[in-house]
């Protein structure tokens, strides 16, 4: 029912992706602003401060805001070209339907009662729950916290659950678990105090580039730095020590320290006896964790694990920070665990320049994970089944527990529900699991079960092509509200302009929609973000985020205010843990023992090669947005093999040679690109695109038990050279579309590769 | 008038390659979309290493020494700018003679437009646009007195081309011997860390 009304090709001419390569009215065109428009970056976790210019309803460019304290007018290319998602062709500017030709424009009249139609037989055929919501956490706080009011209390579901599921999850599961609270540690400004710094697990130069000056600030104070990765990225370059362990091996090298920590005597009792529980355990555990052992399982050498430590250890001052590099594995949350663990045993966390994070990737990240759109999670950062925590919900939601759903599915699992023909319906925002999903032809089957599925999005993404109905969404700069940072700083979001045609706030369609469900009562106040906020406010109060004496207009006066913040007098916490306070009801933090296992997929005769997945700079997540932005496409318009030469050679191929890969799942044909930056043993693809060229059609649906994220860091393929023939057609298209925005020109003078 | 107090220094040790600077240069009101700012990879088989390049305005300026038009100067405060439109005949004679590649002569416009330090901005107290935005300070703007207690790298502002003595306005940040650089993952692997 759900396939995609025409075909691929037909759907790119009509929807896009196609560029914008200049402001509106060209760049020939007065662009002298009306206005600039304070507020932050629509892309990654670091949420950089920016003024955009605004003329005429349009924003027509940027403006560096160096007041803002977090990034002082630093932006990376996304955010310089952020403006022009504005403006653009592809810009869905009135709802569609599917109709036997395609998709057809219709009024939003129509699209709102065939859509609340649907919602209704559906939940009456087949109950509440086959009805499920899929969310995002490039929303703001305001839109997160409606998603899960409305999921619960809207549509009655338990089945909602949000894409952070394919980020930081296993992060926060981790830090819940040791600190009783799942939030970044530190301010990055105790980043730059530190005397070593520990990366593992994130390519900061390209997924939070502004947090790239933080350290090298430190370093130049002196700092150590230590990264782990499987590859030298640009931080790794100069490094002190780079780590290039084996994709999957992060537990065993964590252990590993530990056990040389423990060895050597540098573990700081006085902080573990006042302010830990459970350190006996995490050593008894990492007993037979030699460097010797740690070396077999890592692919690194003995001599390298012990500086590690060493460095580590000898240490005043430190900070560790992990992104998904970790996290995107079937023991992601006991890799977050093994981190935390080296943190609490040298006692450096909770004072200045000793620190511990997780850099969020998604724009709202942090604060998207707070506020209850998660499958098992209630506002504050509560406990879907913990019954004084549903208590004090319902009363602030003036529903009975009997109206407030339980726990339901995780993202992945919505998808494998929907495949099993349990799911019958889906409202998505925010989302596009087509891309961003591993195994992608599975998901593309799910899509094609569901009997009716709604989408909201401002542009027609790969998975919204798959819907019955679109509604069109607001941009970023069309909306106003809040997120909170990935150093747990919650800041304003600005509206700069209004939205286009019928295109409105994912909020107001939200509220409109349960309005039409008949649930008026739960929902009619919401007339503004901030309406929506205030009651977030209440809802957060007493838990751990939670965000009571946090108002729009101490936001503005500040700067950002850091969470929990408890009153309307609280100056809020930059610095969590101050004094050895861990969230626990017992005041302490917990170390928890982390057993080996090796990774979901291991190499053999078979599919001999490990594959990793990550991000480049010039693109952001699934690229609904980014692969639409001319000088961004222009500079990385399409994935590639990463490959070393050693390995190359072993199998004939050459920079440029075309290469298919094939996992269990699936397999592509793409560039190969010849670098010594990664392990001989190991290729990487950046995952932005869809169809032929998606990463994802390789990678598993192997999800970590406990935070339920899939095993995107660590899959296992074959690869063989091939003709270059038979590089996919889209691939050709992207490189026409980089050298249009290259020259302005439409046509390739000769053919690329 | 730019002040003398602020430098600019090119630390590339620091580039990440992420080309916010080409971006943001181009979105100059008077570059209309055209990027002054070259950013290179070194090799990438080899190396993440990238070098970005804004204009070293010389002390004494090739391109306006080779200029047969008399098209392009330097102001008292040490700026090289763009050639000036009436007179540049966009015989790329600049383009060719500078020893750092600098200008470019736009196909379709004959004419050479170059990095010129933002003197819009900087001459009203603000920094350069690449500078501003660079995440990760490879492209630096601060007070001269300061730079040499904030970062391990060195400024350079002579360099020899050839037998040619050039001395520049903007430093290049020479980096500190003792910062290792790590190239090939495999010789880590093998002991070589």
């Amino acid at each position: 029912m759900s396939a995609t009304p025409k075909s691929l090709a037909e759907l790119r001419d009509l929807y896009g992706p196609h560029l914008n390569l200049a402001p509106p009215g060209g760049w020939d065109a007065d662009l002298e602003p009306d206005k600039l428009v304070k507020t932050h970056c629509c892309f990654c976790g670091q949420q950089c401060g920016i003024q955009l210019k605004v003329k005429d309803n349009h924003v027509v460019g940027f403006e560096p805001w160096t007041d803002f304290p977090f990034n002082e007018g630093k932006l990376c290319p996304k955010g310089v070209k952020r403006y022009l998602q504005g403006n653009h062709p592809d810009r869905l500017t009135s709802a569609l339907m599917r109709t036997e030709h395609g998709f057809a424009e219709v009024d939003w009249e129509a699209a709102m009662a065939h859509t609340v139609n649907e919602i209704e037989r559906i939940q009456a055929q087949y109950g509440k729950d086959a009805f499920a919501m899929l969310s995002g956490v490039s929303l703001t706080n305001e839109k997160s916290y409606l998603a899960g009011k409305f999921a619960r209390l809207g549509l009655g579901t338990k089945n909602l659950d949000y894409n952070g599921r394919l980020c930081m999850v296993s992060a926060g599961v981790g830090n819940k678990k040791a600190f009783g609270v799942d939030r970044a540690a530190n301010a990055w400004v105790d980043i730059v105090g530190a005397d070593v710094i520990w990366v593992t697990g994130a390519n900061v130069a390209e997924c939070a580039p502004i947090t790239t000056d933080y350290i090298w600030r430190a370093r130049d104070q002196g700092a150590k730095l230590i990264v782990v990765d499987p590859r030298i990225t640009p931080l790794a370059r100069t490094a002190d020590l780079v780590l290039p362990l084996k994709p999957g091996s992060d537990c065993a090298l964590t252990n590993g320290v530990l056990h040389l920590l423990h060895k050597w005597d540098f573990i700081d009792w006085k902080f573990i006896n006042a302010h830990t529980t459970g350190i006996e355990a995490a050593i008894e555990e990492v007993r037979d964790c030699t460097p010797e052992w740690t070396s077999r399982l890592t692919g690194l050498p003995v001599a390298a694990i012990e500086k590690a430590a060493r460095m580590w250890g000898e240490a005043s001052t430190s900070f560790l920070l992990h992104a998904r590099g970790i996290e995107h594995q079937s023991k992601g949350v006991e890799n977050v665990l093994g981190c935390i663990n080296m943190v609490l045993a040298t006692g450096r966390i909770g004072r200045p320049n000793c620190g511990y994070a997780t850099i969020t990737g998604q724009g709202n990240g942090q604060g998207g994970r707070e506020h209850g759109h998660k499958c098992d999670q209630l506002p504050g950062n509560r406990d879907i089944e913990n019954p004084e925590h549903r208590k004090y919900i319902c009363e602030v939601w003036n529903c009975t527990d009997e109206e407030l759903p339980h726990k339901g599915l995780t993202a992945q699992e919505i998808m494998n529900a929907i495949h099993a023909g349990e799911i019958k319906g889906l409202l998505s925002l925010c989302f596009n699991p087509l891309v961003s999903l591993p195994d992608t032809e599975f998901t593309r089957e799910a899509l094609n079960k569901l009997e009716f599925y709604v989408n909201l999005d401002f542009f027609l993404s790969e998975t919204a092509q798959h819907a019955d109905v679109v509604l069109p969404a607001a941009l970023h700069e069309e909306d106003e509200g809040t997120t909170t940072s990935t150093e747990g700083r919650v800041i304003r979001i600005n509206k700069a302009v209004e939205p286009p045609g019928d295109a409105r706030p994912d909020w107001e369609i939200l509220v409109e929609i349960a309005q039409r469900l008949g649930k008026e009562k739960w929902f009619g106040h919401f007339t503004s973000p901030e309406a929506i906020f205030n009651e977030l406010r209440v809802a957060s109060k007493g838990g751990t985020a939670d965000y009571f004496g946090i108002t729009y207009q101490k936001i503005e006066q500040n700067m950002g205010v850091f969470w929990p913040c408890p009153s309307l007098d609280h100056p809020g916490t930059p610095r969590l843990f101050e004094g050895g306070k861990f969230f626990h009801p017992d005041g302490k933090a917990k170390f928890i023992p982390t057993s080996w296992r090796p990774p979901m997929e291991v190499v053999d005769d078979e599919f001999p090669v490990w594959l990793t997945t990550g991000r480049v700079v010039f693109q952001y997540l699934s690229g609904t947005q980014t692969r639409r932005i001319g000088f961004l496409v222009e500079q990385c318009p399409h994935p590639y093999l990463e490959i070393h030469p050693r390995l190359a050679a072993a199998h004939g191929i050459e920079e440029g040679d075309a290469v298919e890969i094939t996992s269990r799942r699936g397999a592509l044909v793409l560039p190969a690109r010849l670098v010594k930056t990664i392990r001989p043993d190991t290729v990487f693809i950046p995952y932005h695109w869809p169809g032929e060229l998606s990463a994802n059609r390789l990678t598993a649906r192997h999800l970590d038990p406990l935070s339920k994220i899939p095993e995107f860091k660590v899959s296992c393929v074959r690869i063989a050279k091939t003709a270059k023939d038979r590089f996919p057609a889209e691939l050709a298209e992207l490189q026409r579309m980089a050298f249009e925005a290259r020259t302005d020109q439409a046509d390739l003078p000769e053919q690329v590769f | 008038m730019v002040s003398d107090e602020h430098g600019f220094f090119i630390d590339p040790q620091r580039c990440i390659g992420c080309r916010a600077c080409v971006g943001a240069c181009a979105e100059c009101g008077t570059h209309k979309g055209r990027p002054m700012i070259h950013l290179d990879d070194m090799d990438r088989m080899d190396s993440p290493q990238t070098v970005p390049t804004v204009c070293m305005h010389c002390e004494d300026p090739i391109c306006a020494q080779v200029c047969p038009a008399d098209a392009i100067k330097r102001t008292d405060d040490g700026v090289v700018h763009s050639s000036q439109k009436p007179r540049c005949i966009g015989c790329e004679n600049c383009e060719l003679a500078c020893p750092f590649g600098v200008p470019i002569v736009f196909s379709g416009m004959e004419q050479m437009l170059k990095c010129d330090l933002c003197y819009d901005r900087t001459s009203e107290g603000l920094k350069p646009m690449c500078a501003t935005v660079c995440p990760s300070q490879a492209l630096l703007y601060v007070p001269k007195h300061q730079v040499l207690g904030m970062r391990r790298s060195k400024p350079v502002r002579e360099f020899l081309v050839g037998a040619l003595k050039v001395k520049t306005r903007t430093a290049v940040m020479v980096p500190d011997p003792d910062i290792p650089l790590h190239l090939d993952a495999a010789s880590l692997i093998e002991g070589g860390f």
